[in-house]
């Protein structure tokens, strides 16, 4: 609930290097992710992260919740995100949810692979 | 915190005088209405005065009125009940329904179907009005039953049931015509003998009685099978002991709901007129669904661009204000409202709706204070939004 009415790290992020929009068929949500991610110690860490979100009280919940798992983390912790550990961080969601928490760790991953796209 | 409650639609607070005429028969007159003795007769007075009550205000007689234990019950009564007959020509027989029905309605004729019956669901227009050149053209030998909502509960279009009727009729007056009213009962005719149906549903709770009883008019003549078996009750049509308080309820809050039609609609729709035109002027990018004019007093439904359902009544729901959505994400489904994709509102809108249905404890204050309330929080979902092209 905190999450869904205070939700962290909304908004747009114009110097982002990774950026995903996924949606989600079952229910018609729609999220973006806005990942700045830098180098620091020679390690890949997502030094600022964004997101925005069209959906359920769920979907707004998971999506900042995520946004707040992986922001100052190396790139590989982000890449292992699950949904379940989404779920987990909010003390859990009933089972009709839990493909909310699906879209948040997808868009993380579309994200980090958009920026990985553009390095090469 | 205020508290403002606008989902009549879902359900009604059961009033004072029914609370009264319930209290007698909890503890004290609370014998089994078949019981031979004292107590079983001063129960089963009460069972049947309250069926005169309720015949009386339909305009039929006590015999054609069955308590059973909800509207949706009353529905899979009325259909599958009309068919037992027939079970054995299912290929000779033809339904008729629309695409708006109540799932006790629609569900009902979806499993008809898997028993090898055919149906035909009736398109509506962007109102949600079901097209009568459709009905017409549908209607054909084999046609056994309509089924047409009297009025819709997520949008609030009305049916013209009589004229369904009417022509149904005149095609074959051998054809049965259902109608669910269970929306309807505190604003519109329930006078079963002017809309000229066979089979007509209700339950109380919507209408200021208790939870657990519906009431099912069937016309003199039709043969209905039981689909649940136990016992003589309701002429065997609904087995099972009865709940004397709550069919005692039932009849009271009935006799209250139409006892106030004129005033109730009067006071509800100036109300809602209100809440529309303030609605549509302070949110952009909103529209609001059902007919404009043939629509019940009581239920304003909207799409608001760009948010999505769930989250609006979250937030509604944080500022004390009761509503509902038809979107994806409130049905246990996930599954967005059938009734708003026929009438052709595309998924991704159907996303954003929200049902305000008022009542009678609706006052023009609560109207102010949505108002007041709903820009920000619409405009706040939309900030979090992504745009997309």
């Amino acid at each position: 609930m905190d999450h869904f009415l205070h939700p962290r790290n909304m908004g747009e992020l114009p110097e982002a290097n990774g950026v995903a929009t996924v949606g989600n068929k079952i229910c018609g949500d729609v999220m973006k992710m806005f990942l700045k991610i830098g180098k620091k110690e020679g390690q890949e860490i997502i030094e600022d992260v964004k997101f925005q979100t069209l959906g359920c009280g769920a979907a707004i919940a998971t999506s900042s919740m995520a946004t707040e798992m992986i922001k100052g983390k190396p790139l590989s912790e982000a890449l292992e995100l699950t949904n379940q550990a989404i779920a987990e961080a909010l003390d859990g969601l009933p089972p009709v949810k839990m493909h909310c928490s699906t879209l948040a760790a997808e868009a993380v991953k579309k994200a980090v692979e958009d920026y990985q796209k553009s390095e090469k | 915190m205020k508290e403002v409650y606008l989902d009549y639609a879902s359900t009604t607070p059961v009033l004072p005088e029914v609370i009264e005429a319930m209290g007698p028969f909890w503890s004290e007159k609370f014998g089994n209405a078949s019981s031979l003795h004292s107590w079983g007769r001063e129960a089963r007075i009460a069972v049947e005065e309250s069926r005169k009550t309720v015949a009386e205000i339909l305009n039929c007689t006590p015999k054609e009125i069955i308590f059973t234990g909800t509207t949706t019950t009353s529905d899979n009564l009325a259909i599958l009940g009309i068919l037992g007959d027939l079970r054995n020509l299912r290929e000779k027989t033809h339904l008729i329904t629309s695409q708006i029905e109540h799932h006790a309605v629609l569900d009902t004729f979806k499993y008809l179907e898997k028993q090898g019956f055919e149906v035909t669901y009736l398109s509506v227009d962007k109102y949600g009005m079901v097209n009568l050149e459709e009905l017409e053209k549908a209607t054909r030998p084999e046609t056994k039953l309509v089924s047409v909502i009297y009025a819709n509960n997520e949008m609030g279009t009305i049916q013209p049931i009589e004229e369904i009727a009417v022509r149904v009729k005149n095609k074959s007056k051998s054809i049965l015509v259902h109608t669910d009213a269970a929306a309807v009962a505190e604003y519109l005719d329930l006078d079963v003998q002017k809309l000229g149906v066979d089979l007509m549903s209700l339950g109380s709770h919507k209408f200021g009685g208790p939870k657990g009883v519906g009431i099912l008019y069937i016309k003199k003549g039709i043969k209905i099978n039981p689909i649940t078996f136990g016992g003589h009750h309701e002429n065997g049509l609904w087995p099972g002991t009865e709940s004397v308080p709550l069919i005692v309820g039932t009849a009271a809050a009935l006799r209250q709901a139409q006892g106030k039609l004129v005033d109730s609609s009067k006071r509800v729709t100036k109300l809602q007129d209100k809440l529309i035109k303030g609605v549509l002027e302070k949110v952009s990018e909103t529209i609001l669904t059902g007919h404009p004019e043939k629509r019940l007093p009581d239920i304003a439904s909207f799409v608001f661009k760009g948010v999505e359902g769930e989250a609006v009544l979250l937030r509604l729901d944080l500022e004390g204000i009761a509503v509902s959505s038809g979107s994806a994400c409130t049905s246990g489904d996930l599954k967005p409202s059938h009734v708003l994709l026929a009438m052709g509102i595309p998924q991704q809108e159907a996303h954003g709706s929200i049902r305000f249905s008022l009542g009678r404890g609706t006052t023009e204050e609560e109207i102010d204070y949505v108002l007041e309330k709903l820009p920000k929080i619409i405009n706040d979902l939309r900030q979090m939004a992504p745009k997309l092209d």
